[in-house]
């Protein structure tokens, strides 16, 4: 693995009562790597995010991010630090319009941070390029109750993007989307890598994980049993034993 | 409209509507123009934690209250002019909503809810016990018959009232288009994903249990010298937790308006029924019940939300 890995999770472990939903976890991810999470329902996947992105606390293991430690910082600090995610369940603020969706992460991630601070008119154009970005320019004055699915997605991703990550999580950004809007996004998070993005995807289309990822991680029942190449990752025998039983 | 131009506005509408005032035939339109006014900072500072970030305050009462016994605690040890009393009120109950932030803001919705209404019951039970403020027996506050240049004394209640007011909306006004009033919404909508937007969630509700609490406590702190007989009874009375969440629900929970024309609305129509009827038949509370359910019902965004509706469909 090369030694300048962005992220650094090592021995991760996290028990809801007697339940261990995650077992000593490790892995690195490097920077400007496409990494694919892959496991069956129930893995871990969501609580390993939620893990490394403050929202849940783990308890024993280590997550370094860019060279720190973030095991102890609240959520909202590791997003200033530069890990964003989206969510598998779309959580777009329902009552905000959705140029101010956008809004709210510049202003309390990127003007939070030293030396930048945008201006009402640079606020106004950083929203505006991030919506065409993601082809929601057109709805920029609209609710998020009046987006379809995959727009509602794109928002998501939107959203997470404003706030300048060096990591971007996508926490199943493709659930449920045919097969056309999967492209979409795909060439969408494609688009960001090239930009400097180090990205984890979280993903059950094989197919998208598949063309996306260039190293593959795979959890099972909160242990991680395979990390490689992707096309070496899903002829591994206990990855096949772990998705289509014995 | 800028800030800066909305505090201009606030405070020359504030004082036209005072230079008015003083048109009024006798001092009783002064009297009931403070309670209703008073409702106004209360609902204001309600919104401020229930409106703006979701946040359900059952307690009101006691932050008004507590503003209230500083004010008779501070009288018996030396004599402040009243403006310094509403400061330090405000400090008291500030500084009793950032402790209830602490304790309860990692409880959410109802649970929040139920939290401040036992804040409520510990205020008043220590209140109602704590002999050096009157205890059960209540507090005598003397005050005096006439200011300077205004005249009486209840017109200079009035105007402290008045200027409360343009303090209390300035200041909820200004959280809207603010930074923090962003912050507030996306707290409101999300709270997971306002951490994952680089909102500091606790630290902005702390700012809002505060700052709503500080408002109440200075829309109390003059209530000695309006009743100049304070009980916990009357200071702790279930009409302000009641009102404080009802004007804001029933105006409109979305901005600063709602308040203000929900109290304007409620407040002066309980004043009318006491009045026109009487206080102990308890019109005036069976009138707040009714117009909570209907708007509840009819119009769940409140009167400023139906307005906006229909001028929606309008278009």
């Amino acid at each position: 693995m090369s030694a300048t890995a962005l992220l650094e999770v090592e021995d991760l472990s996290k028990q809801f009562g007697g339940f261990t939903a995650l077992d000593s976890v490790s892995f690195r991810v490097a920077e400007r790597e496409r990494l694919g999470l892959i496991g069956p329902n129930g893995s871990g996947k969501s609580t390993l995010v939620n893990c490394l992105c403050g929202a849940l606390r783990h308890q024993s293991g280590s997550v370094r991010f860019a060279g720190a430690r973030v095991d102890g910082l609240p959520a909202h600090q590791r997003t200033r630090l530069g890990m964003a995610r989206s969510f598998q369940l779309p959580k777009p603020f329902g009552s905000l319009s959705v140029a101010e969706n956008i809004r709210i992460p510049l202003l309390y991630t990127v003007n939070a941070r030293k030396g930048a601070h945008l201006d009402a008119a640079a606020l106004e154009r950083r929203c505006h390029e991030l919506l065409e970005l993601v082809g929601l320019a057109g709805k920029a004055m609209g609710r998020p109750r009046d987006l379809t699915q995959v727009e509602m997605r794109k928002l998501e991703l939107a959203r997470a993007m404003a706030a300048e990550p060096k990591l971007l999580i996508a926490d199943e950004a493709m659930a449920g989307l045919s097969h056309n809007e999967v492209d979409d996004i795909l060439a969408l998070l494609h688009r960001l890598n090239e930009g400097g993005v180090t990205i984890i995807l979280i993903e059950h289309i094989m197919r998208a994980v598949m063309s996306f990822s260039s190293r593959l991680v795979v959890l099972v029942a909160g242990r991680k049993i395979a990390d490689g190449l992707p096309a070496e990752v899903v002829r591994n025998p206990d990855v096949v034993r772990a998705y289509l039983g014995e | 409209m800028r800030t800066r131009t909305f505090w201009l506005v606030a405070v020359l509408v504030g004082a036209a509507f005072f230079g008015l005032s003083l048109l009024a035939p006798n001092q009783y339109y002064f009297q009931a123009g403070y309670k209703v006014l008073q409702y106004v900072v209360l609902a204001t500072a309600w919104n401020i934690l229930g409106g703006y970030c979701g946040y359900v305050n059952f307690g009101s009462a006691a932050f008004f209250a507590l503003g209230a016994y500083s004010t008779v605690a501070l009288y018996k040890i030396l004599p402040v002019p009243l403006p310094v009393l509403i400061l330090i009120g405000g400090i008291v109950s500030g500084v009793v909503g950032l402790g209830m932030g602490y304790l309860t803001l990692r409880l959410r919705g109802a649970f929040f809810s139920i939290a401040t209404l036992a804040l409520a019951v510990v205020v008043q039970t220590l209140i109602t016990n704590w002999d050096y403020v009157g205890g059960s027996r209540g507090a005598y506050i003397i005050r005096p018959m006439r200011v300077p240049i205004l005249g009486h004394y209840i017109e200079y209640l009035y105007l402290i009232m008045v200027v409360l007011c343009v303090l209390a909306i300035g200041i909820a006004r200004t959280i809207e288009r603010s930074r923090l009033g962003y912050g507030f919404a996306a707290i409101r909508d999300d709270e997971q994903a306002a951490e994952a937007a680089g909102v500091p969630t606790l630290r902005l509700k702390l700012v809002a249990t505060t700052l709503s609490g500080a408002l109440m406590g200075m829309a109390g702190a003059p209530l000695p010298y309006y009743v100049t007989y304070l009980d916990p009874a009357s200071g702790f009375n279930l009409a302000y937790a009641v009102n404080s969440i009802a004007m804001p629900l029933i105006g409109g929970m979305s901005s600063w308006l709602g308040p203000l024309i929900g109290a304007l609305f409620l407040g002066s129509i309980q004043e009318y029924t006491t009045v026109a009827f009487s206080s102990s038949s308890g019109l005036n509370v069976l009138i707040v019940g009714v117009l909570l359910v209907s708007f509840v019902i009819v119009a769940p965004n409140g009167i400023v939300g139906l307005v906006e509706s229909l001028r929606w469909r309008r278009r």
